[in-house]
């Protein structure tokens, strides 16, 4: 009689871990993630800062930061019919919703020409379909509660060779944790076919750990599993390594200056002649980098909170202090 | 980090305080634990409306005294500026007679009565049998009605045999039956040729209880009496028998309602089930002026059911925050499978699944010719709400036609949230496949049922309208779940590939 219901404590035991395991790890849940760092380091008053990608251009164009170049800005419906004059001698650019969440709504055009508009993806889109997604935006389809939103138009990044192979179609960016201006936790997302050329964990994307010491590749996960090769074209991608390490690191740390979060998610693409760029800032970075990194946060933010707050230390101490403990290289 | 303290405080004493309430209420008023040891008692009220003409104003309602299974407790009415008497007819009946000198305009008055489900209950009045009378029908009609009741009496030995032969006849003999419905209604024909045939019986009015109605009507029920002794008929299928909570409203040959000097006169009917304690019950003394009795069966009848709806939310709520906190199920829209539970409650629940994958599954295939139109966003929520007010409306009359009357429940959706949903679930899979649909529309459903478990729990629908103090109980559990730093049951699953290698 208990056969059966032995049999599913099994199956419960192997498909679950008991959390003892997790915490010994290291590993930091969602809800402790909100409630011990997310409402303690981030004050709500500074989120708007990154929700609203207009409002993080605006701190970034002021500390000096690289970031794609802003275009135009779209807020009223009647503008919509102005696009075509304002991409009109461009080749490449995206166009994203200033208050979206989670990589909705953004489009990104490759280059054109006498068929129309090429998407990452292969697909041609008109000019009526781009200004039909800006009119989207507008009504505030992609943000969230649906509020009326406005349409930016950034430069496109020509994005460094050195990461041809590793992903396929879409847009390899790097995502920095950065806990009280220290870097603790780094990955590289790399778009597959099964992510649509998206660059989000959860729809497929890979992701590859990245040693915070000198940002070689620890681990590459899908969907959750750890993989050795790519997918799509089948690359090592435990070879990657991210050059100009250092740079990026310290553009990333600078950002808890320019925005006050203490808890960050900084996502940074490497353009071909400007090098390490901000593409946006996440006050509620997600938790997939454990997984990537097969390594849990919380004994990296237990150590941070620990130096408390008279360190003193500036940025490129701060980028040394954690190149120097969070690296699991010798 | 600031001190927990307060909050642990906070939470203590909402505890302390709503299980000492509970136990007060528990111990002072002797409001069982469980639903089952309750004794029933039915408040029912008629509402009568009419629309006076200006002149005096005379209103007789026919009211019920106890009777087999229902014994009386009280009655009230309200009825501002009427004169009220409670009157007793020859044939035994009760009446509520109101009067008015002048009155123009909407008038409501209002009824209550108390009933105690009681399987002893001693009718004081029994109910007498009517007179024999004989109609002489002309033909065709006449012919057509012997033949029925030939019918009937060759296979009946007894009055009640034959009430029960005589209604399957009027189903077998289907074109007699209709013809003689253009004459006037089967439930006449029944009690004439019953009485024809030397059996008393009359039609009777009767209401249905069921917990929570409002605005029902009296349905017709047949009484048949053999001497003293009578039975009731169910009309349409000449099923023998009281139906467990049915009350008889008029039993005494005499019309429901009788308005002189006003027009458009109507009654309804609302009720609720209410569960006292048998001391309680009978002597009814809810006093009012103690400031601790908190109780909602001090407010009128309409809200009281108002109320016991409401006061399921916060259960329902308190689902959904466990199941995202602690399981970490995706849901589309916070609380909407909180309404759509109570759209369930409403339905029952295979009838409300069905009709909302019914809804939801047309709403997003014609929403995705919608998003072809190239719309503004308000508009193209407006044109999904109307597009599903459509859809129900489409499968009410289908429903109606092909006799499923469970189907005309979809009308208790929320069309609003409907709408959302569908306009959410249309976006989720334009962006990201209908994989995706199928989990967070799943996963919304599933939140739904399991919220609708909880609400419609006969114990837990008795705890929260009896016990006020558990609503602080339901407070310190959403609070202490909104501190709630360990992992989700879901993550437990997510993150166990980081444990596996090393």
């Amino acid at each position: 009689m208990s056969g059966p219901l032995l049999n599913w404590f099994r199956e419960i035991r192997e498909r679950y871990v008991h959390p003892s395991k997790l915490a010994k790890k290291g590993v930091l849940g969602m809800n402790r993630r909100n409630i011990s760092y997310i409402s303690r380091y981030n004050p709500r008053h500074l989120y708007p800062l990154v929700d609203d990608k207009l409002q993080t251009k605006q701190i970034v164009l002021e500390a000096g930061i690289t970031a794609p170049d802003l275009l135009g800005v779209i807020r009223e419906q009647h503008e919509v019919k102005d696009l075509a004059k304002l991409i009109a001698d461009i080749p490449g650019f995206c166009i994203k919703p200033a208050h979206g969440s989670g990589g909705k709504g953004i489009m990104v055009i490759t280059r054109r020409d006498d068929l129309g508009y090429h998407k990452t993806n292969g697909q041609i889109a008109s000019i009526s379909d781009l200004e039909r997604h800006v009119s989207n935006i507008l009504a505030g389809l992609f943000s969230l509660g649906g509020r009326a939103d406005v349409a930016i138009i950034e430069s496109l990044i020509e994005f460094d060779d050195c990461f041809t192979g590793y992903t396929y179609e879409g847009v390899p960016d790097t995502r920095v944790i950065i806990f009280k201006g220290f870097p603790v936790m780094a990955m590289m997302r790399l778009s597959t076919s099964d992510s649509n050329g998206k660059a989000n964990l959860h729809q497929g994307a890979v992701g590859v750990g990245l040693d915070i010491g000198d940002g070689s590749a620890l681990r590459a996960v899908q969907f959750d599993r750890p993989i050795l090769l790519h997918p799509d074209t089948g690359t090592n991608l435990l070879s990657l390594k991210v050059p100009h390490w250092e740079q990026l690191l310290t553009l990333a740390a600078s950002c808890y200056e320019m925005s006050g979060l203490g808890y960050l998610g900084t996502d940074i693409v490497l353009d071909r002649q400007k090098g390490p760029m901000l593409l946006e800032l996440n006050a509620r970075p997600g938790l997939s980098i454990q997984v990537a990194n097969g390594e849990g946060l919380v004994p990296r933010l237990r150590q941070i909170e620990a130096l408390g707050n008279k360190h003193k230390m500036n940025v490129q101490q701060r980028v040394a202090y954690s190149r120097e403990h969070f690296s699991r290289k010798p | 980090m600031a001190s927990r303290k307060p909050f642990y405080l906070l939470v203590g004493l909402l505890i302390i305080a709503g299980i000492s309430l509970s136990l007060h209420r528990h111990y002072t008023y002797d409001i069982p634990w469980l639903p089952g040891e309750k004794r029933q008692t039915w408040s029912i009220e008629a509402k009568v409306e009419f629309e006076a003409t200006g002149g005096e104003v005379l209103a007789s309602l026919a009211i019920p005294g106890t009777q087999p299974g229902f014994t009386q407790l009280s009655q009230h009415t309200a009825s501002p500026g009427y004169g009220l008497a409670y009157t007793e007819k020859e044939n035994n009946g009760q009446r509520a007679e109101w009067s008015i000198r002048e009155a123009k305009g909407e008038q409501a008055l209002y009824y209550r009565v108390d009933m105690l489900l009681d399987p002893y209950a001693v009718p004081p009045n029994p109910s007498q049998p009517p007179e024999l009378k004989v109609n002489i029908e002309k033909e065709p009609y006449a012919t057509a009605a012997n033949q029925l009741l030939d019918r009937a009496q060759e296979r009946s030995s007894t009055p009640f045999t034959l009430a029960r032969e005589l209604i399957l006849e009027f189903q077998n003999q289907t074109q007699n039956a209709e013809l003689l419905a253009q004459l006037k209604p089967q439930i006449n024909w029944v009690v004439q040729l019953l009485q024809q045939a030397g059996v008393p019986a009359r039609a009777v009015h009767a209401l249905y209880l069921e917990d929570g109605r409002r605005r029902q009507e009296l349905i017709d029920y047949i009484q048949v009496f053999d001497g003293e002794d009578y039975k009731l008929f169910n009309p349409q299928t000449g099923e023998q028998g009281r139906p467990d909570n049915l009350l008889l409203w008029e039993y005494h040959s005499g019309p429901v309602l009788e308005v002189i000097g006003g027009r458009n006169s109507m009654v309804t009917f609302s009720m609720i089930e209410q569960e006292q304690p048998f001391s309680v019950a009978l002597n009814q003394k809810f006093s009012e002026s103690e400031l601790l009795n908190f109780s909602l069966y001090t407010l009128p009848l309409e809200e009281q059911t108002l109320f016991k709806g409401i006061l399921l939310i916060p259960v329902g709520v308190l689902v959904v925050v466990l199941l995202r906190i602690l399981v970490g199920i995706k849901t589309s829209g916070t609380f909407m499978p909180v309404l759509i539970a109570l759209a369930f409650i409403q339905t029952s629940l295979l009838t409300g699944l069905i009709g909302f994958l019914l809804i939801v599954g047309m709403g997003l295939m014609i929403r995705s010719y919608l998003s072809y139109l190239n719309l503004l966003l308000v508009a193209r929520i407006s044109a999904v709400i109307i597009m599903v007010i459509g859809m129900i409306a489409l499968f009410s009359i289908i429903a109606y036609k092909l006799g499923l009357t469970e189907g005309m429940k979809v009308t208790f959706f929320p069309m609003i949230i409907l709408a959302w949903t569908i306009e959410r679930m249309s976006i989720l899979w334009e962006e990201e496949g209908p994989h995706q649909v199928v989990i967070q529309g799943g996963g919304s459903l599933m939140v739904a049922v399991l919220a609708y478990l909880a609400m419609n729990n006969e114990l837990i629908r008795h705890l929260t309208f009896n016990y006020l103090g558990l609503q602080l109980v339901l407070m310190a559990l959403v609070l202490m779940a909104g501190n709630y730093t360990g992992y989700r049951l879901l993550e437990l699953k997510r993150f166990k590939p980081m444990v596996e290698d090393k």
